[in-house]
């Protein structure tokens, strides 16, 4: 392997950084880029285009970093280097990435700042910026919060530029023909003649010249992939079995394991007796691991068999064990206290308030598992070199730091090889069963131990969303809303993740009201208030996140307020929306359902707009009263993303998350009874079926200034759109969630 | 025991009442199947018996022996896709895809009862199949295209 002298033109080069026997090109301006993982690989005449493009003699890889969860990600990553590298997707191989700093995301920062995501004045921006340096710094390569696309929509489209000019550049050297006369397609450069030079055999030539470093990005209107429908490079292999998943690794020699860890979470294990599993057929070890206990089998269902036969006593909950003391500590929590922060103050609600009238509402929403349909796998191998790890998950970087400390080895030691994700919706952020899975190989050094929850114990060790509940006051006067305070109390999810990391997270919690402070209206008088209750069971991110209870909690409390001033929902809001990206989306959703028309006898209709992650989202949702409950019959969804990279993915995440938003709103919880979760598979807990799937109808907008992903979006409005229908039709009116503790649904 | 699967006779050695999910899975390494609720509420681990889906994780081991089982990886060939999977495949339904192959198989065997299935047959009849990504509305379009594509052979 060559050392080639360019090392040197690392500190001012943009985003160069270490060369082992190749180039390597950066996309992003840094001081100080963070290593390039590809050149570690590197041989001699390969060239690596920091660090998403790698060139070699024989192919040509594009890094997508962000994990594949279901969300399509990994072709739109693809897509968005080809766009400009000028090869087709299907020209290249894909791979995730090493776990590096280099990957980190800064669209995070976007989401930790309080100003609304349409406010571009100088002192938000550079709020976002000093966040983004921060995130920069502690490098998170992770995937979640919808933040894929944002993150990568120019720097991958960069890195194919610098790649396709770099390579152009090392065509002209060895033909004499000027840049600018070459061109370049389908993975070649093309001379002025016609003959052709493909990108491979340009690979050494590549590696020896110095990059080239200002590329100017394509204007969009030029555009031949992204933003036109794409088939989604894992389709095929989804369609036929043959898409491998964390659960289906298989290594020589490897042997099957399953846990049992407290079900009251964070708790001890006091004690076991595994007489009877030790006797089981195929088992080879039992493993006392933290909180509690593993069996190594031979087989998978041998394995969970046994590890189900072992006697356990549980030490008692850290956390109220009947459900009640949960609702009571988020009850109690509207106090100074415990105030957060107040996120929107404008007008003067309590004098308004004072003068007034005032309406009185509460609102709820319960804990909900994630329960993504693989259950929870880890694949470990340790050796006295290190540990390898397989498995999907969206922060790799983090897996190496918590795997190293359980394995008492260096971060670097730990290799992770992400894998195909049987969905996540948040569940794929945690690393219990990782760590689990670690201890228990620790204790055979040499053999890889796959390590698969059971769907009870899944549920049992799953994070819930948030409990959350809302109080707010409300008038109204001549047809319109005059004044609403909205209280929010929930204990803080990113406090509650982060403490598992070992990172504390200083300052509010956004996410106790997100969707709710940042509403897109001018009500005259409109205060939101935060609350924080001290962290009771452990809680994570779910899909959507802190908006998946205060977006239903803003759009439910205020359609009750429109509906109270006799005011048609549609119009009030229309009356009272304040930016015009969020107008236009409401006024599309209005005329995609022909807002206004009689829908009949027995049928009722509701709206909801909600702006999560930067995306406005209004839907309109369409119910039947039958004789076997209430039928969710249409859904209409409009959402400004800025730019839609595939209209195919886009409507299938967009009816995706209205599915996953209705179905656990009408009939999901978790509640925890012996300090024990009490649901402990889908029969309890098991979200919307086809038929009871209404047809959903999907529009994107691209006014909105910047890029938006569009994988959590469509789930706030849902619930409270929802609501608003049974209200339409029944007169009765949904507080709590799920909704079938109140209607009976088909 | 031995057991017929994708046509081929296969010899394990395993308890009576081991699911046949598990004897795929982790003794005959086709992992097409998948484990998702191992109580009959999901519908991932859908094969056929004698040309009927079955739940694999509720059928025992020497129930399916002297059956003719076939999972997802001998639906189709490569070389030549099930009409089922190529419906699929057109109308991109797989998000995560994990509940995919209990999906198609659900699917293949419907329109072996029902080769022209209306709206509430499809409704009915895939209803034992979670899919949490929620792919529904796409599951039903290829469902219909399928119908389509298996009437034209
Ligand atoms: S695993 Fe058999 S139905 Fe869920
Ligand atoms: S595609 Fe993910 S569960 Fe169906």
């Amino acid at each position: 392997m060559g050392r080639l002298k360019t090392i040197g033109r690392r500190s001012f080069l943009i985003g160069s950084a270490t060369i082992l026997g190749g180039v390597a090109f950066g996309t992003f301006m840094a001081a100080r880029p963070h290593e390039n993982p590809l050149t570690a690989g590197l041989g001699d005449g390969e060239a690596a285009f920091n660090p998403y493009v790698k060139l070699t003699s024989s192919k040509i890889t594009l890094i997508v970093p962000h994990a594949d969860i279901g969300q399509g990600v990994q072709s739109a990553q693809a897509a968005l280097i080809a766009e400009e590298l000028d090869i087709e997707v299907e020209q290249a191989t894909l791979s995730f990435g090493e776990p590096s700093a280099a990957y980190y995301n800064t669209a995070f920062a976007d989401e930790g700042v309080p100003f609304m995501s349409f406010d571009d004045g100088s002192v938000a921006e550079t709020m976002r910026d000093v966040v983004g340096a921060v995130v920069k710094l502690i490098g998170i390569q992770a995937t979640g919060g919808s933040t894929s696309m944002p993150d990568q929509y120019e720097k991958l489209r960069m890195a194919g530029a610098v790649a396709r000019e770099t390579i152009k550049a090392a065509a002209s050297q060895r033909t004499g023909v000027p840049v600018d006369q070459l061109k370049t397609a389908n993975g070649a450069v093309e001379l002025p003649d016609g003959t052709t030079i493909a990108y491979t055999d340009l690979a050494a030539d590549a590696a020896r010249i110095a990059p080239v470093a200002h590329v100017a990005l394509r204007d969009p209107s030029t555009w031949t992939k992204v933003g036109k429908p794409m088939m989604r490079t894992d389709i095929p292999a989804k369609s036929t079995g043959a898409q491998a998943f964390g659960i289906d690794i298989e290594l020589d020699g490897m042997v099957h394991a399953s846990v049992r860890v407290n079900p009251r979470k964070g708790a001890e294990m006091i004690g076991f007796d595994a007489t009877v599993a030790k006797s089981m057929r195929g088992v080879k070890a039992i493993v006392p691991i933290k909180n509690g206990v593993g069996v190594v089998a031979d087989n998978t269902w041998r394995a969970i068999q046994a590890v189900n036969a072992i006697d356990v006593d549980w030490g008692p909950a850290p956390y109220p064990a009947e459900m009640d003391g949960h609702w009571a500590e988020v009850a109690a929590s509207f106090i100074d206290e415990r105030l957060d922060d107040e996120w929107r103050a404008d007008g003067d609600v309590d004098a308004i308030l004072s003068t007034s009238e005032v309406i009185d509402i509460e609102n709820r929403a319960p804990y909900v598992a994630h329960q993504p349909l693989e259950p929870l796998n880890a694949t470990v191998l340790v050796t006295a070199g290190g540990v390898e790890v397989w498995t999907g998950h969206q922060m790799p970087r983090f897996v190496q730091q918590q795997v190293a400390r359980v394995a008492r080895v260096e971060a670097e030691q730990v290799t992770f090889h992400n894998q195909f994700s049987g969905g996540s919706f948040g569940h794929r952020l945690e690393f219990e069963h990782i760590k689990q899975a670690t201890e228990v190989a620790m204790t055979m050094p040499g053999t890889p131990v796959k390590m698969t929850y059971s769907r009870e114990e899944d549920f049992l060790q799953d994070f819930p969303r948030q409990i959350a509940m809302s109080r707010a006051k409300g008038a109204v006067a001549n047809g319109q809303i005059i004044a609403l305070s909205l209280d929010i109390a929930a204990p803080s999810v990113v406090a509650s993740q982060g403490g598992r990391m070992g990172q504390t997270m200083p300052g509010p919690d956004a996410q106790i009201v997100a969707g709710a402070w940042n509403m897109p209206y001018d009500i005259p008088n409109l205060r939101v208030r935060g609350y924080r209750v001290p962290e009771l069971g452990p809680i994570s991110s779910w899909r959507s996140v802190g908006a998946s209870h205060a977006g239903f909690f803003a759009e439910n409390t205020l359609d009750e307020l429109i509906r109270r001033a006799g005011a048609d929902p549609m119009e009030e809001r229309l009356r009272l929306v304040n930016h015009p990206v969020h107008r236009a989306v409401l006024e599309t959703v209005a005329e995609m359902a022909n807002w206004g028309v009689d829908l009949g006898p027995n049928r009722g209709r509701g709206l909801a707009l909600v702006e999560s992650f930067g995306v406005p989202t209004a839907e309109v949702v369409d119910i039947s009263i039958t004789n076997n409950g209430i039928k969710i019959d249409k859904v209409y969804v409009v959402a400004d993303v800025g730019k839609i990279i595939d209209p195919i993915n886009f409507e299938n995440q967009v009816q995706g998350g209205v599915v996953w938003a209705l179905g656990h709103a009408i009939n999901s919880e978790i509640t925890y009874a012996d300090g024990m979760a009490e649901q402990t598979n889908y029969h309890a807990a098991e979200g919307m079926r086809i038929f009871q799937t209404p047809e959903i109808i999907v529009r994107g907008l691209e006014n909105a200034e910047k890029i938006r992903g569009v994988g959590e979006p469509p789930v706030p409005p849902a619930a409270a759109a929802l609501a608003s229908a049974i209200f339409d039709a029944t007169g009765k009116r949904l507080r709590e969630m799920p909704f079938n503790k109140f209607v009976d649904f088909v | 025991m031995k057991l017929l699967v994708n046509g081929d006779e296969r010899e394990v050695d395993v308890e009576d009442d081991m699911p046949l999910l598990w004897v795929l899975r982790d003794e005959l390494g086709l992992k097409g199947t998948k484990y998702g609720c191992g109580i009959a509420q999901c519908g991932a681990c859908t094969v056929h018996m004698d040309g009927v889906a079955v739940r694999s994780c509720q059928v025992a081991a020497a129930t399916a022996e002297g059956t003719d089982v076939v999972t997802i990886e001998g639906l189709g060939m490569p070389e030549a896709l099930h009409a089922v999977q190529d419906a699929w495949i057109e109308h991109q339904v797989a998000q995560c895809g994990y509940c995919q192959s209990g999906q198609i198989m659900q699917a293949a065997a419907l329109l072996e009862m029902h080769p022209e299935p209306s709206d509430d047959v499809i409704d009915i009849v895939m209803s034992g199949n979670l899919c949490r990504c929620g792919t529904y509305p796409r599951i039903r379009a290829a469902v219909k295209t399928a119908a389509t594509k298996l009437q034209e052979t």
